[in-house]
């Protein structure tokens, strides 16, 4: 389609962003033609449609296949509901805890100079690339009955793998780097003076960080919890890895999708499946709602 | 907490009246040595003690290289591909006004908020042979469910918010003044694109290629539905990974583990020297 971006005389208006009451002549030599636009929109469109929206409509339309009565009794089933809950639990463990890494770490890194800086911020990063099952099977590995503290574990009659700290274990070191990410940008934006100025007037440093700092940061803090929490609840690979799957007692939500798919369960599988691309649209509609609303204080970069 | 050490004439940290560095720090290092550095070592730790020999036998097996062989290249074509259509996106998205745009822009963002089992379903359910998708091509003779056509499937669902996301924000900073010398200078509309647009992107977009060609490799739970998952054929390495744990074959898990995970780091520092790099050469900056 490229070769049609030559024509660039067709006069109409509209580089986007903003209103722009430009001359046709002037706006025709830095937009494509009209049909070039068409073409690479309607390329755009599609391709969001056909890889993004038509899964998504999917899981919502085989979820109600058999009318909405045979979903609610899907999602009653004892062993979904033990998944959902133990979803829950493991969210509210592994996000509290990464909540407190994440604002130390911006704090120590934005608000500090000190040597070896970049190469934490990397090593901070780290968890992103690995692959989840890999960062589920290094849990087994220094946990299990060939590592060096598995027997001592189990002789302890400490359970870590095939139970709650496992799975929160995988969890946490999957979710990682999202809330420090979010904020260490943020900070480094803010700078320091804020809270030398809190400083010199005589507040502590905690009263700096509570009255202060942390007003400063509470958009883009809560912009990291979100996209840190649907990890959080939606993690398979790693979960899955140190989880044992031991029904009702071990199966995160993301988990259960998968045994009911394997056993033919579709509607059930699709029941719990859309509860949790219920809670992607919602964090979509909340991460939207944040960056249109509070653009200026969530950090400029926006990526993951 | 703050123990400045007093004028030596190395400083592991410059002064500043902020408290709290030794404390935030503290729980900083902890955290990371706790949670990832005790854990990936671990598995450095294993996979050298399995001896040279061994790792080079478990690594060249057959199985193990064609499982990597697979991801690697089914993650280079969906990377490939999410290159291509993500810039048109992202351009698309930067540039036109349509109805709808806002919430376009905010689906991009989907497969990083919605669960990789959830899209491995879904997509599977879509292109199986009676799915809405799948009825369509299957009598024009494609298959894609349960081939590695459907990894790659999965691998665009996956990856494509890594490039419209790194590339997006460059795109909005381009200046207009630069098109406008281009086209001053008798440029054509394609030439301007191509000759000047295109090469000021190009950071951005290996960038983002990089990131999710990494995230293909490694991806699991969206792709072992619509895999197939057949040995030699459409077995991923992650997945084999979960095989020869569920074995006991530690030796092998770790093995392919170590494989991936040294690959994925030499990935990491391209994609840090792609943006030292650029940062140096173009003015808009990934």
């Amino acid at each position: 389609m490229s070769h049609d971006l030559t024509a660039s005389s067709v006069a109409s208006p509209l580089p986007a962003s903003g209103p722009q009451p430009a001359l046709p002549q002037l706006a025709a030599a830095t937009s494509e033609s009209r049909f070039a636009r068409l073409t690479l929109t309607i390329t755009a469109l599609a391709f969001v449609a056909l890889f993004l929206l038509l899964p998504l409509a999917a899981v919502f339309t085989e979820a109600l296949r058999k009318g909405p009565a045979e979903f609610v009794a899907a999602l009653g089933d004892a062993e979904t509901f033990s998944a959902i809950r133990l979803t829950l639990t493991v969210a509210a463990i592994a996000v509290p805890l990464n909540l407190v890494f994440g604002v130390a770490a911006a704090w120590a890194i934005a608000k500090f100079e000190f040597k070896g800086k970049a190469f934490l911020t990397t090593l901070i990063d780290l968890p992103f690339s690995v692959s989840p099952v890999i960062s589920g099977l290094v849990f087994v590995l220094l946990f299990g009955s060939h590592s060096l503290i598995g027997p001592w574990l189990q002789s302890h009659g400490i359970q870590i793998l095939f139970a709650v700290p496992g799975l929160v274990l995988a969890t946490v070191f999957v979710t990682f780097p999202f809330v420090a990410r979010e904020l260490i940008p943020l900070m480094q934006e803010q700078g320091s003076s804020d809270e030398e100025a809190a400083l010199s007037l005589g507040a502590s440093g905690w009263q700096t960080f509570w009255h202060v700092t942390l007003p400063n940061i509470k958009w883009g803090l809560l912009y990291g919890v979100l996209l840190c929490n649907a990890r959080a609840m939606g993690e398979f690979g790693a979960v899955s890895v140190v989880s044992g799957h031991i029904r009702g007692e071990t199966n995160t939500m993301p988990l259960q999708v998968e045994i009911l798919y394997n056993e033919y369960n579709f509607v059930a599988a699709f029941a719990v499946a859309a509860l949790l691309a219920l809670l992607a649209l919602i964090t979509l509609i909340l991460k939207t709602a944040l960056e249109i609303r509070y653009s200026a204080e969530i950090a400029a970069s926006r990526r993951h | 907490m703050t123990d400045t050490t007093k004028t030596a004439p190395w400083r592991f940290r410059q002064p500043s009246v902020l408290p709290g560095f030794g404390l935030s720090l503290g729980i900083t290092l902890s955290w990371l040595v706790l949670i990832v550095l005790i854990p990936l070592s671990g598995l450095v730790f294993r996979a050298s003690g399995l001896g040279w020999s061994d790792f080079v036998a478990l690594t060249l097996d057959p199985r193990t290289l064609n499982a990597l062989k697979i991801s690697f290249g089914t993650a280079f074509l969906a990377a490939v591909i999410n290159l291509i259509f993500g810039v048109i996106l992202a351009w698309v998205l930067v540039r036109y006004r349509f109805p709808g745009k806002r919430v376009i822009d905010a689906m991009v963002d989907l497969p990083f908020a919605l669960p990789t089992a959830v899209a491995g379903i879904a997509l599977t359910t879509l292109y199986a042979p009676n799915g809405w998708i799948g009825q369509v091509i299957e009598p024009l003779g494609l298959k894609v469910a349960f081939t590695p056509a459907g990894i790659v499937v999965a691998l665009i669902f996956v990856g494509l918010p890594f490039v419209v996301r790194t590339v997006q924000p460059i795109m909005e900073e381009i200046d207009k003044e630069v098109e406008e010398a281009a086209a001053t200078l008798g440029a054509s509309r394609f030439q301007t694109i191509s000759r000047v647009l295109l090469p000021g992107l190009m950071p951005a977009g290996l960038t983002g290629f990089a990131l999710a060609f990494a995230r293909g490799v490694g991806e699991y739970g969206s792709v072992i539905f619509i895999a197939g998952n057949l040995p030699y054929v459409s077995e991923i390495a992650p997945l084999l990974i979960v095989i020869r744990l569920e074995e006991f074959n530690y030796a092998a898990a770790t093995a392919i583990a170590a494989v991936m995970l040294a690959i994925s780091f030499a990935m990491l520092l391209f994609i840090n020297s792609i943006q030292a790099w650029s940062r140096r050469r173009y003015v808009y900056v990934a």
